[in-house]
């Protein structure tokens, strides 16, 4: 080893890494152009995504917001020099058509503000982070701005004047205590402010109300239908044992709100007569039916949906083949055909000279065919737990109902929320379908506007403008479970 | 003296009917089936009440009657003289080749875009999520109309395509003509036709199967077995040698030697369609509301059925691939050895889902004219003889075998490649 005439002591300065393997142009010779099948793909592409954006830029970009007809559209497009492109004028005289339906227009704030509220009462829900002061807060400010808006008279300045010292009160506790000295606080023993879920339940009763109208009393009795029903519950109980409490609570409920809330709703009306404008069922339309049929379906049949679930689950065999048979049958057969069930034989089924109305029977359907979804979605959570939680339940003594409340459901229904969410996505989806029975969602207006003699020819802008409004929609509520699951994943992986 | 544990020996109370719970679930169990059979009682008696009083006694009759209305699509040949029997039977037919088709473009486009949505390539990927996201999130049935609407208003009349310049031409060498009555494509005859057989006589759900489809099928089918039995050949070799022999130009042969043989003995050639009056004559016609429903049920689910096949592949830990990889299969042999079978584990069972509800939405034909089940039975039929009860419940229940069936076919199949566990 001597006869080496050279040994290099000192260490290279270390040298950049290659250009071509780092920074943008790595990156892109990494993902695009990495082997020749990709290099073509990544041609394809771009010569793909030219091609169509070369045709949709110019299109979209028309200077026809105000056009009052196609032909007028069309002149418009030649005056600006083009060949061609979209007429918007047919969005701008229709949209509120496509929203609302024909819902009179003075009352259209009664679906916005229920809508509005639906997210206030879904916050507690939805999203554990925010604290019931700033709850109380946005409810407040949501009301007061409502009552501003079409508020008048003596009673809306003392409904304001109680709204906007509620607000400055939470207002200056949030401002002056921080959520960690309140947390503190309320541990030391500090009274809280009422659990928002108290307005979400109230809500349930708020929203038809709002949309429909007509007097505060009906909600009101509907509501005092489950006192009824607790009431009844809480005095058999002790005597008889929970089960036939239960039986009973839910007799009374049902009887009381069947026979008793229509004339209990009129007589108190008549005695202090305060209530909306009714609106009729055949104004609703446009996007407000499909909201209004996917939430109220999927509300109701979120509970009717874990009962369908246990009944599946039970040990009781014919509870069980009941369930099952309901199930498979919903399950099995195209939402078309119960929605022409609810067109044509709901009232056939229902004693002679029942008539009620045609979006009320495609809600009792919508609903019962997500709850037979649900119970699906709810099974699979309940078989994904452990069969040690059955047993340890079991262990500590607790009964079914105990058992199910403490344990079960609130594991299951965790697993399940993803589920539960992408079942309403499908069914506010499929209120599409509404429109094949001659109601006037967005699909049945596009139809009549098609067949407008002003707007005879319009494909792209119309429903591409509808397809945009659900795609806000139901992407905006994927992406929320998929947040959802990742809030919800506890296990360390 | 008697054990401690001995239970006490109590006479049956009335009280523990409910608090018993060895008696409970029997109480439970009778006030569910008294309830549920009161229900089921009332709403039969409503009905049957509010039937009579419409003078419409539940009745099947209409079925023998001619139904009065024309089937624009068909398999079959039926006219308006033929019973409502008949035309709900053409309905089916209907129902099920849209859904047959719809199912094999799902799958191809699916699968492709799932592939390409886990690609390395990353504007290819993007593009595929895209895809994925545009069509989940937006309603089916406005893809229906949507896609009627698009090929209405923008493919050429019929009569565009005549003159001496044309302003419109047909495809790939004069045998696709693309129209806004939909596409007109070469059909297959056979000039020494082995004829039709006829089923069933003269009954409204008589049919005829082609002699020539059935003989090609078998001979297919035949083929398929003879190259089996040449790989099981192979099979047995490599596994006494260590060498396996080369087949595939075998196994290749005989599936496709003797096929082109019959089509050549049964006279194969294209009928192509011909601009003749108003319209195309000749070829094989398919409606626009064919071709609007076919795609778009396609493409809204081969969106989901990419999810479902990019899930899959996720699902197979990467450890799996390398551990074939160290026993020293090659790539092709791991994928088809490997990751495949594990992998369809997982996919099948949702894809079989997927297309049950592919099925389902075919329902939705009756937006967009394409008489299938829904169209035919339940909705003209209906309208015609007014038999609501009748006819919707005739539909579910036919919608209601197709599911049971694929899924009776998804629970075998779960079954057979269920994981042995303890």
């Amino acid at each position: 080893m001597t006869d080496l005439s050279y040994v290099r002591t000192e260490m290279l300065p270390e040298r950049d890494p290659p250009i071509s393997t780092s920074g943008v142009i790595g990156w892109i010779r990494a993902n695009l152009f990495d082997g020749i099948s990709n290099s073509v793909l990544t041609i394809a592409s771009l010569a793909f995504i030219y091609w169509v954006l070369s045709h949709f830029i110019p299109w979209f970009w028309s200077p026809t917001w105000n056009g009052s007809s196609l032909g007028n559209c069309r002149e418009m497009i030649g005056a600006a020099g083009k060949e061609g492109g979209a007429c918007w004028g047919v969005i701008n005289e229709r949209w509120p058509q496509i929203l609302f339906g024909f819902y009179p227009e003075e009352l259209r704030w009664r679906p916005i503000l229920a809508f509005v509220l639906m997210f206030v009462a879904l916050i507690p829900i939805l999203f554990n982070m925010i604290s019931r002061r700033w709850n109380w807060f946005l409810l407040a400010l949501v009301l007061f701005a409502a009552v501003s808006f079409v508020g008048s008279g003596v009673i809306a300045v003392l409904v304001q004047i109680v709204l906007a010292v509620t607000m400055a009160y939470v207002g200056w506790q949030i401002v002056t205590t921080k959520g960690a000295d309140r947390a503190d606080q309320i541990k030391a023993g500090a009274k809280r402010l009422p659990n928002p879920l108290l307005f979400s339940a109230a809500f349930v009763f708020i929203m038809p109300w709002l949309l429909w109208g007509g007097t505060i009393w009906t909600p009101l009795a509907a509501a005092f239908g489950f006192g009824v029903g607790w009431g009844a519950f809480r005095l058999v109980s002790p005597k008889f044992g929970d089960l036939a409490g239960l039986i009973l609570g839910v007799v009374t409920t049902f009887v009381w709100w069947l026979v008793l809330t229509g004339p209990v709703a009129s007589g108190l009306n008549g005695v202090l007569p305060v209530g909306l404008e009714p609106v009729q069922s055949r104004n609703f339309g446009g996007l407000l039916l499909s909201v209004t049929i996917g939430v109220v379906a999927i509300s109701v049949s979120l509970p009717l949906g874990i009962v369908l679930a246990l009944g599946r689950q039970s040990d009781l065999m014919l509870v069980k083949w009941m369930s099952v048979g309901f199930i498979e049958f919903i399950r099995g057969v195209p939402l078309i055909t119960l929605l022409f069930v609810a067109s044509f034989l709901l009232n056939v089924f229902m004693p002679p000279g029942t008539n009620f109305d045609i979006i009320l029977r495609v809600i009792i359907m919508a609903t019962l065919f997500s709850a037979a979804y649900i119970a699906e979605v709810v099974r699979g959570g309940l078989a994904a737990l452990p069969k040690g939680q059955y047993e340890a339940a079991d262990a500590l003594g607790l009964d079914y109902w105990k058992a199910q409340r403490l344990i079960i459901m609130p594991q299951a229904l965790k697993i399940s929320i993803p589920g539960i969410v992408s079942t309403f996505i499908g069914l506010f989806k499929d209120t599409t379908l509404v429109s094949i029975i001659g109601l006037l969602d967005p699909i049945g207006l596009s139809n009549s506007i098609r067949a407008d003699t002003a707007w005879n020819g319009v494909v792209w802008e119309l429903y591409g403008f509808i397809a945009f409004l659900f795609f806000i929609l139901t992407f905006s509520m994927s992406r929320y479970s998929m947040y959802l699951e990742r809030r919800l994943r506890t296990d360390h992986r | 003296m008697t054990a401690l544990t001995d239970p006490q020996k109590e006479s049956f109370r009335l009280s523990m009917l409910l608090n018993d719970s060895r008696y409970r679930s029997i109480t439970i169990q009778i006030v569910t089936l008294i309830a549920f059979l009161t229900l089921i009682g009332w709403l039969l008696n409503n009905t049957a009440q509010n039937l009579a009083d419409l003078g419409k006694e539940p009745s099947f009759r209409f079925l023998t009657q001619p139904s009065g209305y024309d089937i624009n699509q068909r398999l079959l040949e039926y006219t308006s003289q033929d019973t409502n029997l008949r035309a709900a039977f053409l309905g089916l037919l209907n129902t099920l080749i849209v859904a047959i088709m719809g199912c094999i473009a799902a799958t191809v486009v699916g699968v492709i875009v799932g592939v390409l949505r886990l690609s390395n390539n990353w504007i290819v990927a993007r593009l595929m999520t895209f895809y994925v996201e545009i069509f989940r999130n937006v309603p089916v049935l406005l893809w229906i109309v949507f896609t009627m609407a698009i090929l209405i208003e923008s493919l050429p009349a019929p009569n565009k395509f005549r003159g001496d310049t044309p302003e419109a031409s047909m495809l790939l060498g004069d045998s696709v003509a693309l129209t806004n009555r939909g596409f007109y494509v070469p059909e297959p005859l056979f000039s020494r036709s082995l004829g039709d057989l006829d089923v069933l006589g003269d009954a409204s759900l008589r049919f005829g199967i082609s002699l020539d489809l059935v003989a090609i099928v078998a001979t297919l089918l035949a083929g398929v077995l003879l190259a089996g039995l040449f790989a099981k050949r192979a099979n047995r070799i490599q596994a006494a040698t260590g060498v396996r022999p080369k087949t595939w130009h075998w196994r290749l042969g005989v599936i496709v030697l003797p096929t082109a043989a019959l089509l050549a003995y049964l006279g194969l050639h294209w009928g192509h369609p011909e601009l003749r009056g108003f319209n195309f004559q000749g070829g094989t016609y398919m409606r626009n509301s064919l071709i609007a429903l076919w795609l778009a049920l396609s493409l809204y689910t081969a969106a989901f059925i990419a999810e479902i096949v990019r899930a899959g592949i996720l699902a197979i830990s990467k450890g799996q691939t390398e551990a074939a990889a160290a026993l020293g299969l090659r790539s092709r042999r791991i994928m088809s050895l490997v990751v495949l079978p594990q992998a369809l584990r997982v996919i099948v069972p949702p894809l079989i889902s997927q297309y049950l509800n592919l099925t389902k939405n075919s329902s939705l034909a009756i937006a967009v004219g394409y008489m299938d089940i829904t169209g035919t039975l339940m909705g003209i039929t209906l309208n015609q003889t007014g038999r609501e009860l009748e006819t919707v419940l005739m539909t579910m229940l036919i919608y209601l075998t197709i599911s049971l069936v694929i899924s009776g076919a998804m629970n075998i199949y779960n079954n057979s490649v269920k994981l042995q566990e303890r």
